[in-house]
């Protein structure tokens, strides 16, 4: 490896809600290395007051999550040699979230979006328990959000979320199809993503199923729910 | 921004925009071979209740959709929170009558 190789030039954005710009680093190439390890490098070894969130670093915890040279992702699961770009690196805290500080997104208004797609049990624990057979399609359906980290990956690479913020976002629309179609819901989920910031304002481009380090697939769900939503409207059901 | 019965309408207004728009393209082809003036044009649709229904019910769909896009476009593009209601019954009525007005003229 040449000598230029063997260091990374880093620009991290520092700042808070209020105001901020990219800061320049330069960082030691390490085999294996993941954004994570760049961004903890620098934290231990260059500047201690940098702010970044992490938990797991396997990619089970979807905390991780920022904009690495404009795409999100999950640092911990990405490696550097994979998004380098001519030896350098740009990290930013997530897109479409307000920022606290340095890399760490308020992830607040990601929740609240949640809000609706809360579990209402359609049984207590003194009723039999549901029956439900793995094959059966509804039960598949519900697999899309099962797997969610709600790392907000896909809310950041939401250009629908980036115009209406009202807008429930991938995320939390992927949880109320999995409600939807979990026969152990009580609730009804579909009026919850009927109003003005629901299903149907999303445009279908798939940035989030693109970029989703899950291999999920919110697009699909969402044109899902917008298809149940209209189907109720003509049939009744 | 669009909530359920604003995507429906959208929606019934572009299935019902679809044939029509393929009429109205084949007839443009029809019309114009072997030239064309207007009162060849007008001596057809004057008085034709079937073209007036057929441009009548295009303008109705088009000026719909075309509203319920641009409240978007407004919305997401523009930021435009307050006031979308109002424009987008302003457009829908403004398209209705300007084409319903040229769809009176000609036939
Ligand atoms: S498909 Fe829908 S939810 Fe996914 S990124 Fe596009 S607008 Fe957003
Ligand atoms: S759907 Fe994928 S990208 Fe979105 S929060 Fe869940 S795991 Fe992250
Ligand atoms: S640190 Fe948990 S998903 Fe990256």
């Amino acid at each position: 490896m040449s000598e230029a190789a063997q260091e990374l030039t880093v620009s991290v954005w520092r700042g808070d809600a209020r105001a901020g710009a990219f800061q320049g680093f330069r960082v030691p190439r390490f085999d294996s290395q993941t954004v994570l390890d760049v961004v903890s490098w620098i934290q231990q070894n260059a500047d201690p007051t940098l702010t970044y969130r992490f938990a797991c670093r396997v990619g089970m915890c979807g905390s991780c999550a920022m904009m690495v040279n404009g795409v999100p992702r999950w640092t911990c699961r990405t490696h550097v040699s994979k998004v380098v770009e001519a030896g350098a690196l740009t990290v930013a805290p997530l897109r479409n979230l307000p920022v606290i500080k340095d890399l760490a997104a308020d992830m607040d208004p990601f929740f609240e979006k949640w809000a609706g797609s809360v579990h209402e049990p359609s049984a207590s624990r003194d009723d039999e328990i549901a029956e439900i057979r793995p094959d059966d399609p509804k039960r598949a359906a519900a697999s899309s959000a099962i797997e969610c980290i709600n790392c907000a990956v896909c809310h950041a690479a939401c250009d629908t979320v980036a115009g209406n913020p009202d807008y429930l976002g991938p995320a939390a629309l992927t949880r109320a199809w999995t409600l939807f179609n979990d026969t152990r819901h009580g609730g009804d989920v579909l009026e919850v993503v009927s109003g003005a910031g629901g299903c149907h304002n999303c445009h279908s481009m798939a940035s989030c199923t693109a970029n989703c380090p899950n291999e999920l697939d919110p697009m699909s769900a969402i044109a899902g729910l917008k298809r149940a939503t209209v189907r109720r409207v003509f049939r009744r059901d | 921004m669009i909530n359920r019965p604003l995507f429906i309408i959208q929606r019934l207004s572009a299935l019902v925009m679809v044939p029509l728009v393929f009429g109205h393209l084949a007839l443009m082809i029809y019309a114009v071979q072997g030239g064309l003036s207007v009162d060849e044009i007008l001596g057809r649709t004057q008085g034709s209740w079937f073209w007036f229904c057929y441009y009548g019910v295009f303008v109705l769909a088009a000026s719909v959709h075309g509203a319920i896009g641009l409240r978007t476009i407004c919305g997401e593009w523009l930021g435009l929170r307050r006031g979308l209601d109002m424009l987008t019954w302003l457009v829908a009525a403004s398209l209705t009558c300007l084409g319903l007005w040229a769809v009176v003229a000609v036939t």
